[in-house]
């Protein structure tokens, strides 16, 4: 817990904070977590409790109270004012008491391989998570946290529910420790322990530190790719699918009242209405002063006006993408970007959305920008007329579409409904009124599948799909032609072989030292 | 009517005993749905009549074809992958690279266990892969399992 004793030797790249956090020693969280986690709510209610109840509690100990007046008076009549002071300075001590040593005992560690954490009073926990399984690292500043200077660190893992949390920490601090865990995370380091010499001393670490190549390539915080502003963010929202709903539920409500002429239906609308507006209030705040920039170590995603989050996620951690529109978005030529991710939060902070759009709201050329940040490497000047033609076009132009006899099942979308193989992805393309690109990266395919019902039997079609894990994309296209459904398969099953193996991208900087 | 077929490809069926666990299976059902009927239709609710019988006679259909269904169970043990097919109305195809498995299950059920079967099940990090190969003789189910894990250490893949 002491500060090491070549504190002032530290390399300005790592600042001396976050050297000291990550020492693989067992540190504590920021001094005013208990309040911020709801210490400040207890104090609150045990004052209101206090202030409603002061008769009822005073009569419980002195029973002949009731029929005096004013229990400040009876406090000075008969001189008990130092009990109930006591009493009620003892229940604030215990309570202060119980946060002090739930934060004492909330201890964690980050050394070269693990992020540890215990925590808990009477029930202990002890998490640890590896550093290589690492799905993301999000830093979220709640409103009133940002007024004590703290933030808080969820370092995803895989699984349900498996995310490490470290709230608070000192807000200054959080986004350097990120940087620092994602280098950690990366390889580079590990890399280095094997070339250099034996390493354990703190001087070693920080010597090795020193001469790490690009340790600080985002110093100078990188410009974000798409910029929303507050027009179009407003336009895709009342554009948006909650809309159709809307207008149907208002135009079912007004032929309902004009029918029947009763205005009680109303009284059941409401609830549905404010709903609504709750729910464009929440896309709206969302998505405020959203950015999206590339780091070596991932792209960073931010949003939030009031409360803040800010989330990196390293490359090879985007399991399936998937581009889409909605109806109405049509008429501004807005697009959506959704991913697939291996971490599943069931809990949402305050400013926590579903973490698993990337692009709320962007036109074509932004679209195109996002997916190059997202899929580094297999994007290129090539592969990017598959994204432009998966998104709007039709027909012949790469991809393989779904034969003639596809029309009895997909009546408007068969031209389009197709599939390509490209080095390092396989994307599919589907949907003439909701338009659909799927892309998944070849490294990131679990299983392929191919099936065939008697519907698709009779038409010489199957239907493909490529297995990924959870999420809210699922890859599949149906009524495809049955011969290039099966090239389809086999081809696959060799290039998910071929990928997963050569994938390196849980080390995603392993490769790129210099020995 | 051209079934989907993959070319080159010799599979390794499953225990025809199976066909006994999934006739069992299939009369116990037939058993609960009749004594659904009988009950409501003693208690004189005719309409549920409808339903239950086509019920029966899609589980009817099904037990006839059941022989055939377990034929079509198959996979084979490729190189890097495992292979994965069944189904004869509904064709489904998987191939799951070894590198893929997160975890191997072998299950016995009371009518299988008493025929000396195990069921066989390959999961992955993707829930709709769904690879559960049935009516495995136990001790092929044991040595495949083994044979999946040792494959599986020496080309493992990440998420």
């Amino acid at each position: 817990m002491t500060e090491p004793e070549l504190a002032p030797a530290t390399p300005a790249t790592v600042p001396e904070l976050v050297a000291r956090l990550t020492d693989g020693e067992w540190h504590r969280l920021h001094p005013a977590t208990p309040l911020l986690k709801g210490g400040f709510a207890l104090i609150v209610v045990l004052g209101w409790v206090v202030s409603n109840l002061r008769e009822r509690l005073i009569g419980l100990f002195v029973p002949r109270f009731d029929d005096q007046g004013d229990p400040v008076d009876y406090i000075v009549q008969h001189g008990i004012i130092l009990q109930a002071l006591l009493i009620v300075t003892g229940l604030l001590l215990v309570l202060i008491a119980g946060f002090y040593v739930s934060w004492r005992m909330h201890t964690f560690r980050i050394t070269s391989e693990v992020v540890e954490v215990r925590s808990g009073i009477l029930f202990r926990t002890n998490r640890k998570a590896r550093l290589d399984r690492i799905q993301g690292i999000n830093i979220v500043r709640p409103f009133v946290s940002r007024l004590f200077g703290a933030a808080r660190l969820e370092i995803s893992q895989a699984g349900h529910d498996a995310n490490v949390h470290l709230s608070y920490l000192n807000s200054a601090a959080a986004d350097d420790l990120r940087r620092e865990i994602l280098r950690r995370a990366s390889g580079t380091l590990a890399a280095e322990r094997a070339a250099a010499a034996p390493v354990g001393s703190v001087l070693d670490r920080r010597v090795s530190e020193l001469f790490a190549p690009e340790l600080d390539p985002d110093a100078a915080p990188p410009e974000s790719v798409v910029r929303i502003n507050l027009g179009r963010l407003v336009g895709s929202i009342v554009l948006g699918t909650g809309t159709l709903f809307a207008i149907l539920l208002i135009a079912g409500v007004i032929t309902w009242v004009s029918i029947t002429g009763r205005l009680i239906v109303l009284v059941f609308i409401l609830p549905s209405l404010l709903g609504f507006g709750s729910y464009y209030v929440r896309r709206f705040t969302k998505s405020l002063r959203y950015t999206i920039a590339g780091t070596p170590d991932g792209i960073r995603i931010g949003f939030g006006l009031l409360s803040t989050s800010n989330e990196t996620l390293p490359p090879g951690r985007i399991h399936s993408v998937e581009v889409s529109q909605p109806l109405l978005w049509r008429l501004a030529g807005w697009w959506q970007i959704r991913v697939n991710r291996a971490s599943h939060t069931s809990s949402r902070g305050a400013a926590n959305q579903a973490n698993t759009t990337i692009l709320p709201v962007g036109n074509l050329s932004e679209v195109a920008r996002v997916l190059e940040l997202m899929l580094p490497g297999v994007i290129g000047p090539q592969t990017s007329s598959f994204i432009e033609n998966g998104t709007i076009s039709r027909g012949e132009d790469g991809f393989t579409n779904s034969p003639r006899r596809a029309a009895a099942l997909r009546p408007l979308s068969w031209r389009r409904n197709g599939f390509a193989v490209i080095p390092g992805l396989l994307v599919l393309r589907k949907g003439a009124i909701w338009r659909r690109l799927i892309i998944v990266p070849q490294p990131r395919l679990q299983s392929v599948g191919l099936q065939q019902g008697p519907i698709l039997r009779l038409l010489r079609l199957a239907s493909i799909h490529l297995h990924t894990v959870s999420g809210p994309i699922t890859a599949e296209l149906g009524a495809v032609d049955r011969d290039a459904a099966l090239a389809f398969f086999t081809e696959v099953a060799e290039v998910a072989v071929r990928a997963g193996q050569s994938d390196t991208s849980h080390r995603w900087r392993s490769g790129e030292l210099p020995a | 009517m051209d079934r989907l077929e993959l070319p080159g490809v010799t599979w390794r069926g499953v225990s025809p005993k199976l066909v006994w666990v999934e006739l069992v299976s299939g009369a116990v059902f037939l058993l609960v749905v009749l004594a659904i009927a009988v009950v409501t239709l003693l208690l004189g609710i005719w309409w549920v009549a409808v339903p239950l019988g086509v019920i029966a006679v899609i589980s009817v259909i099904n037990l006839a074809l059941t022989g055939r269904r377990v034929r079509s169970i198959g996979y084979q043990l490729r190189d890097d992958d495992l292979l994965f097919r069944r189904g004869i109305m509904w064709q489904r195809f998987v191939a799951v690279p070894y590198g893929r498995m997160q975890l191997v299950d072998i299950n016995r059920g009371p009518i299988a266990r008493g025929l000396g079967l195990s069921e066989l099940k390959f999961v992955t990090a993707a829930a709709a892969a769904g690879v559960t190969i049935p009516g495995l003789p136990e001790n092929e189910a044991e040595e495949l399992r083994d044979h999946l894990v040792s494959v599986a250490e020496s080309r493992r893949a990440g998420l």
